[in-house]
């Protein structure tokens, strides 16, 4: 198991847009550098980027939840 | 005076000024905040707060109905909308008024009649202030556009008539170019606005940013001379002046008379401000838009006035007459103001909403800082990041920079990482300090590496 961390404090967003489909589902083939999701600081979105390879293990932020920096927002499995 | 309890519906460094004008005034305040911003200094120094909503300004400070419920609830005879969020909300404005409190800004009618570009135009129009020559309101028909363009001359501009913030502007070079971009504009506005209405204007090369700040109180209406905001970084100032410099004085009288007009044609009551492109080369202005509320930079006018903008806002929207003539607003020396964001400018502008460390501000005589910060403050993710601003005033344009300079080294905000290092760069930049800027000068100058030349690469 890994731990993606929210790289800022910030509002957690798990899709592009409310109308999108979540960026990554369980059981999903990650690669390192994809976008698992975003996280709006200040009026600006960060992408947060997995730092491994693995299978997506889920969501550990809810879409939208207020998350500080190093909140696990997803896991790897 | 009427007002006797006000409501401030917003928050930051705007909640804290608010605050003080309504206590000069022996006003009673109450403040407005969210769930994220329980401890802000206004919130501190108000003498009465009200939790509207959680962190999401979706849900708090944006949130009309919970807004005005809670102003209603907390015994407030009147609402100070501040800047940003439901500041130029017509909605907001009549939502107030019909739960029987003063809205402090104009008229939701106003407001509504400047928040629409085409409308604004046709207004300015109207009252005999210079537009950009284009399209007489919006056009859909796209033969007609192709004659609009062909008439005030390529390039020119199309844009969305709704919406705001640069999106759904094409610039076409050529009548080709009109003919592909004209249809993608009318989609990604109808998209992002839900309105395919577009608009065509004349490109101004190098334009300045040249706004005239503007009171009015229903009947007659004053102007307080104007700002230079032509440094801009993704359309967002970031130093602003007044007055305007190298600016002819006939054109000056010019650009502040028709500010007037425009003001008292549209029975303005409150804070305004005109804004303007300037075609320095040309030395002709076009009208762009009016914002109805108080702005950011209005601490630069109150410098060279002397004036308290926000205390007059509040005594107008309370009934009283100006209580001014424009004879007795007079332009004293020249004061600039520099935006101090919570983000880091070597790292592409990163927000840093970090806790605030050790606190050295520079105040005393002609520097001032508007803030919201104290020690051990933590800046929330979750607003704008802009965390105060600097404004200094001097006899000169280059004793003021020098002033700033000054005071940007003294200047101390531990704990953040903050705009401070692009404002001393900029006040050393020899454009900056002759004056060859314009809206289009600060990102090219970015992308150059001039900051981190600047601001201790050699160290």
């Amino acid at each position: 198991m890994a731990d993606i961390q929210s790289p800022v404090p910030g509002t957690f967003y798990q899709k592009p847009s409310p109308e999108d489909a979540p960026f990554k589902t369980d059981g999903d083939a990650v690669k390192t550098g994809d976008t698992i999701g975003l996280v709006e600081v200040m009026k600006s979105f960060i992408e947060v980027l997995a730092e491994a390879d693995g299978t997506f293990g889920g969501y550990s932020a809810d879409n939208e939840a207020a998350v500080s920096a190093g909140d696990v927002l997803a896991t790897l499995k | 005076m009427s007002i006797q309890r006000l409501f401030i519906a917003n928050r930051g460094e705007i909640a804290v000024r608010i605050v003080r004008a309504a206590k000069s005034l022996g006003i009673h305040t109450i403040q407005a905040h969210s769930e994220a911003d329980a401890d802000m200094l206004a919130v501190r120094m108000a003498d009465e707060a009200v939790c509207i909503g959680p962190a999401q300004a979706a849900k708090s400070y944006l949130d009309v109905d919970a807004v005005v419920q809670a102003a209603k609830e907390a015994g407030a005879d009147a609402v100070h909308p501040g800047y940003g969020f439901l500041a130029e909300s017509p909605k907001f404005a009549r939502a107030i008024e019909d739960a029987g409190m003063i809205f402090v800004g104009p008229s939701a009618d106003t407001i509504q009649s400047m928040g629409d570009k085409v409308s604004a135009r046709q207004v300015a129009d109207t009252a005999g202030v210079p537009v950009v020559p284009g399209s007489d309101g919006r056009v859909d028909d796209m033969d007609e556009a192709a004659r609009i363009a062909e008439r005030i001359g390529y390039p020119v501009m199309i844009k969305a008539s709704a919406g705001g913030g640069g999106r759904g502007i094409r610039i076409a070079e050529t009548a080709d170019e009109l003919a592909k971009f004209a249809p993608q504009a009318r989609q990604e506005a109808q998209a992002a606005f839900g309105d395919g209405g577009i608009y065509i204007e004349k490109v101004i090369r190098e334009p300045r940013h040249i706004e005239v700040q503007i009171m009015g109180d229903g009947k007659r209406a004053v102007h307080c001379f104007e700002r230079e905001c032509s440094l801009q970084r993704r359309r967002q100032k970031v130093w602003e002046e007044a007055p305007a410099f190298k600016l002819p004085e006939a054109t000056r009288q010019a650009m502040c008379n028709a500010a007037v007009d425009l003001a008292e044609a549209v029975e303005y009551r409150g804070a305004g401000t005109v804004e303007y492109l300037y075609d320095a080369k040309a030395d002709k202005f076009y009208f762009i838009e009016m914002n109805t509320r108080i702005q950011v930079e209005h601490p630069v006018t109150e410098m060279i006035t002397g004036l308290d903008l926000v205390a007059l806002m509040i005594r107008v929207a309370g009934g009283e007459a100006l209580p001014v003539t424009q004879d007795d607003i007079k332009l004293n020396g020249h004061a600039i103001e520099v935006r101090l964001n919570a983000e880091d400018p070597l790292k592409k502008f990163m927000p840093f909403p970090g806790v605030v460390g050790k606190l050295d501000l520079p105040e005393s005589d002609g520097i001032r800082v508007d803030h919201f910060l104290y020690e051990g403050y933590q800046i929330p993710p979750f607003y704008d990041s802009l965390i105060g601003k600097l404004i200094v005033h001097a006899d000169t344009r280059e004793a003021a920079i020098e002033k700033m300079a000054g005071a940007l080294d003294t200047i101390e905000i531990g704990g953040l990482k903050t705009t401070i290092p692009l404002h001393k760069a900029l006040a050393q930049s020899a454009d900056v300090r002759a004056g060859r800027i314009h809206t289009q000068w600060l990102e090219p100058w970015l992308d150059a590496g001039n900051l981190e030349g600047q601001t201790g690469g050699a160290s």
